[in-house]
């Protein structure tokens, strides 16, 4: 399996604050990493740094090297481009106060396309691979704000699916939802994972049991352990991660 | 408990009563003024009316009308998109700089200015300084400046107060900053700002010391004349154009020259107040409504 | 992909250059003010003690000739009686109307006097200098048998008072609602009326919001122009009592400024009367950012 990112010696400091610490992993491509850890830990923190979005915050430096495809992200590659294919999915839905369509059709827009057959077939196609389109068809012109908070993370992922990203990153997609629309976007990524690579911050680990291939371990700023998700959860390397994953602590 | 104590408590549960009926009657008392006053503003003018006052003539006061809306018109076009496009700097490309903290100053002091001095200003640079005569334009960008600061506050704060969430949305859908404010930013304070424009508008229709200078004090319409270089044109901004609150300071100062003058002004005033009070309510009206909006519609 | 930064630096460009406008303008008022408003000193010769503290006012009326007087001290005197008295009338009503649609009745605070409130707020200048001039001038000529038919310090004080009254209340409200709701509680807990919780523990609270909404309102009283001049009786005499008539900077400044001549002995004393105010308003936000930083320590 190759490697999507790959992530070497990555430091972050916020001002004085040292956030993360020497961080080196592969991400295989079409498969699921989960990043656990206690909160404050920096998983994400460094799910962030994939696609740029600490750019948006002051104070923030960055040392090392994270390439995606043997690119270079922070040297050779624009935020902007990166981040269409790397898309995010958040904690708290983010809708915009739009229409639902108008949620879906956003980012095909600012990329250039407006005609309105090749955007109605992207919103239902991204509706579809998101298993929500069945349940919004029927008013796609009604403010997305109205939604549950279940459809609307759905929705988001949409959203970003409609970008046609090569990796999604998702930041503790369901600690907002309840347990059933939680099962339904555990599912919605395993089915995802054929066609992009994902990458998803949880502190539910049993959730990161059940979907992810591969579990990276944060504490304090330092990637503890990485490994096969299987083996990560039965066999634990470090007395730490241990006592994590058996609820010792965190 | 002791005497004494049971005595003070006494004491305080009566004054507390007494200041509790205090406070009541004020907040009564100015209740009750603002209905008698804009009552008595509305009736007395509305009952000054006799035929001719409304007509678009020498007359009446349609033209003065006119002016006020094509004034405040011409100032919003100016001051909303300069407002519009400063309020997003502010609260989107400003960082915690020098610069910005001057800006601040000075949006500041420009909204607290007295608009007599603004109207000054405007006499010497738009009248005295470009050897123009008296005209509405010039009384509109005097009133531009007045509503710049509001409605590049207004602006700022609707933008500031929006979800986080939403500029990390769009930028982690690979859009940039610019695209973020015009496509997300931009439309989901857009209500806001109407009621901010709204709210300055109001203000424009009453605003008389400004254009004292500005404006000018007369006004001459012919109503079949649509060349728009000529000065009796009514579409030519660059005629004098006395507005219906300038029309009742010179009611008052050349009073005595019209036998009518006294209800002229008073018809005036009721107008005024009637398009403030309608303002008001909208402004309420939209609020309201945008509130709801952002709760989402349940479907 | 280039079309699209050009857009993101043009747009950024663009609102950057209206920030810029801004200042541009300020400095453009504050520069063209003090140009013309120091006219009096420099071009006139007269001494700033002169127009400050003496009320001999008979400027000459020409292009070019000086020699006359420009003390203003009576216009200085009228503005700051007017807005004496204004601000001892408002400030305890306003403080009151504060207090009863904070912390008395919210529920009818918001429903009926914050509504009212904003239309006090929104009835132009003009219209109350209408109303004083048809009402209460009239009202102080019978009641009080004022001399100069009722015009007088009162009547522009009471205008005023009038129109500072919603700025004072709506700072006034929003500064004793600020007032964290801890403190009420541990007031009510060891057994305080609402009285004494509001008089002891929330006003001093609110203490420095309170101020800065009366120097708002005294800013306001200052500027204002055409409702004053519309009952000040405009006398160039410094008053006898509040029931006598004077004058004011901006009465002097709206009747005259027209009728003089451009660059004007008269006319120069009028600017320099303008570049007081603009003064007097800088002095003001002064006052309120000493206050708004004494609040955050």
């Amino acid at each position: 399996m190759s490697s999507k990112f790959s992530i070497n010696a990555l430091h972050l400091y916020y001002g004085e604050f040292h956030a993360l610490k020497n961080i080196t992993l592969d991400i295989p491509e079409h498969e699921i990493t989960a990043l656990i850890g206690p909160s404050g830990c920096g998983k994400s923190t460094f799910l962030k740094t994939l696609n740029r979005m600490n750019d948006l915050e002051e104070g923030v430096r960055i040392e090392g090297q994270v390439t995606l495809d043997g690119t270079d992200i922070y040297k050779d590659m624009d935020a902007i481009e990166l981040r269409k294919r790397v898309g995010m999915v958040f904690q708290q839905p983010n809708p915009f106060p739009k229409s639902i369509y108008e949620n879906v059709a956003y980012g095909p827009r600012i990329n250039g396309i407006h005609r309105k057959q090749e955007l109605d077939e992207i919103v239902e196609r991204s509706l579809r691979q998101a298993a929500i389109w069945d349940e919004l068809k029927d008013r796609l012109n009604k403010s997305a704000l109205g939604l549950s908070g279940g459809q609307q993370q759905r929705l988001c992922i949409a959203r970003t699916l409609a970008v046609e990203p090569e990796v999604i990153l998702m930041d503790e997609p369901t600690s907002a939802l309840d347990p059933i629309s939680t099962s339904r976007i555990e599912d919605l990524a395993i089915d995802l994972k054929d066609k992009y690579t994902i990458v998803i911050v949880t502190h539910n680990m049993q959730q990161a049991s059940r979907i992810s291939d591969n579990t990276a371990f944060f504490l304090l700023g330092e990637l503890i352990e990485y490994n096969n998700t299987e083996r990560l959860f039965s066999i634990p390397a470090d007395k730490r991660t241990e006592d994590y994953i058996t609820g010792r602590f965190g | 408990m002791s005497e004494k104590l049971r005595h003070r408590m006494q004491r305080a549960k009566r004054i507390n009563a007494l200041m509790t009926g205090v406070f009541t009657g004020i907040g009564g008392f100015f209740l009750g003024l603002i209905i008698a006053l804009a009552g008595y503003i509305i009736i007395h003018g509305l009952m000054s009316y006799y035929p001719g006052l409304l007509s678009f003539t020498s007359k009446g006061i349609g033209n003065q009308l006119f002016n006020t809306v094509y004034l405040v018109f011409w100032a919003l076009l100016i001051s909303v998109p300069l407002g519009v496009l400063a309020g997003i700097y502010m609260a989107e490309y400003a960082g915690d700089t020098k610069l910005t903290r001057f800006i601040r100053v000075c949006i500041e002091s420009l909204s607290s200015l007295p608009s007599i001095v603004i109207g000054l200003f405007g006499y010497l640079v738009f009248i005295l300084m470009t050897g123009a005569r008296w005209n509405l334009f010039a009384g509109a960008l005097a009133v531009s400046i007045l509503s710049l600061p509001s409605v590049t506050t207004t602006t700022e704060d609707a933008m500031r107060s929006l979800p986080r969430s939403y500029k990390a949305g769009s930028m982690a859908l690979g859009a940039t900053h610019w695209v973020t404010i015009v496509k997300v930013l931009l439309p989901a304070c857009t209500p806001r700002i109407i009621t901010g424009v709204i709210l300055a508008a109001g203000r424009g229709f009453g605003e008389a010391a400004a254009l004292l200078y500005t404006a000018g004090q007369s006004t001459r319409i012919m109503w079949n004349n649509w060349n728009l270089s000529s000065v009796t044109c009514p579409l030519n901004p660059f005629r004098p154009g006395e507005t219906l609150a300038l029309h009742i300071w010179v009611m008052r100062t050349e009073g005595a020259l019209n036998p009518n003058s006294e209800k002229i002004a008073n018809f005036s005033a009721a107008v005024l107040v009637i398009i403030v009070l309608a303002f008001s309510m909208t402004t309420r009206y939209l609020a309201g409504r945008y509130g709801k909006k952002q709760m989402g519609e349940k479907a | 992909m280039s079309e699209r930064f050009r857009k993101e630096y043009a747009g950024r460009g663009l609102v950057t250059l209206c920030g810029l406008l801004i200042i541009a303008l300020t400095l453009a008022i504050g520069a063209f003010l003090i140009y013309q408003g120091t006219g009096t000193f420099y071009k006139f010769h007269h001494s700033l003690f002169e127009f400050l503290f003496s009320s001999n006012w008979s400027p000459m009326d020409n292009a070019t000739e000086g020699g006359g007087h420009v003390g203003s001290a009576v216009y200085i005197a009228g503005s700051l009686m007017t807005c004496g008295l204004a601000l001892l009338i408002a400030a305890p009503f306003s403080i009151g109307a504060a207090v009863f649609m904070t912390e008395i009745s919210p529920k009818w605070g918001t429903r009926l006097l914050q509504p009212a409130v904003e239309i006090f707020v929104g009835i132009p200048s003009v219209v109350y200098g209408w109303i004083g001039l048809t009402i209460l001038v009239p009202f102080i000529r019978d009641v009080f048998h004022a001399k100069m038919g009722g015009y007088s310090v009162l009547a522009a004080g009471i205008v005023l008072a009038v129109m500072i009254f919603p700025t004072i209340t709506t700072v006034a409200a929003d500064s004793i609602r600020s007032v964290p709701d801890y403190y009420r509680k541990a007031a009510y807990g060891l057994g305080s009326t609402r009285w004494q919780t509001i008089y002891k523990i929330v006003l001093p609270a609110a203490k420095t919001g309170i101020l800065t909404g009366v120097i708002l309102g005294l800013s306001r009283a200052f500027g204002e122009a055409l409702a004053v001049a519309m009952v000040i009786g405009k006398t160039r005499a410094f008053p006898k009592n509040i029931l006598s008539p004077t004058n004011n900077l901006t009465a002097a400044i709206a009747a005259d400024m027209g009728n003089s001549a451009s660059g004007g002995e008269q006319n120069m004393a009028l600017w320099t009367m303008a570049l007081l105010l603009y003064v007097i308003s800088m002095i003001f936000i002064v006052l309120i950012h000493a206050l708004g930083k004494e609040r955050k320590e």
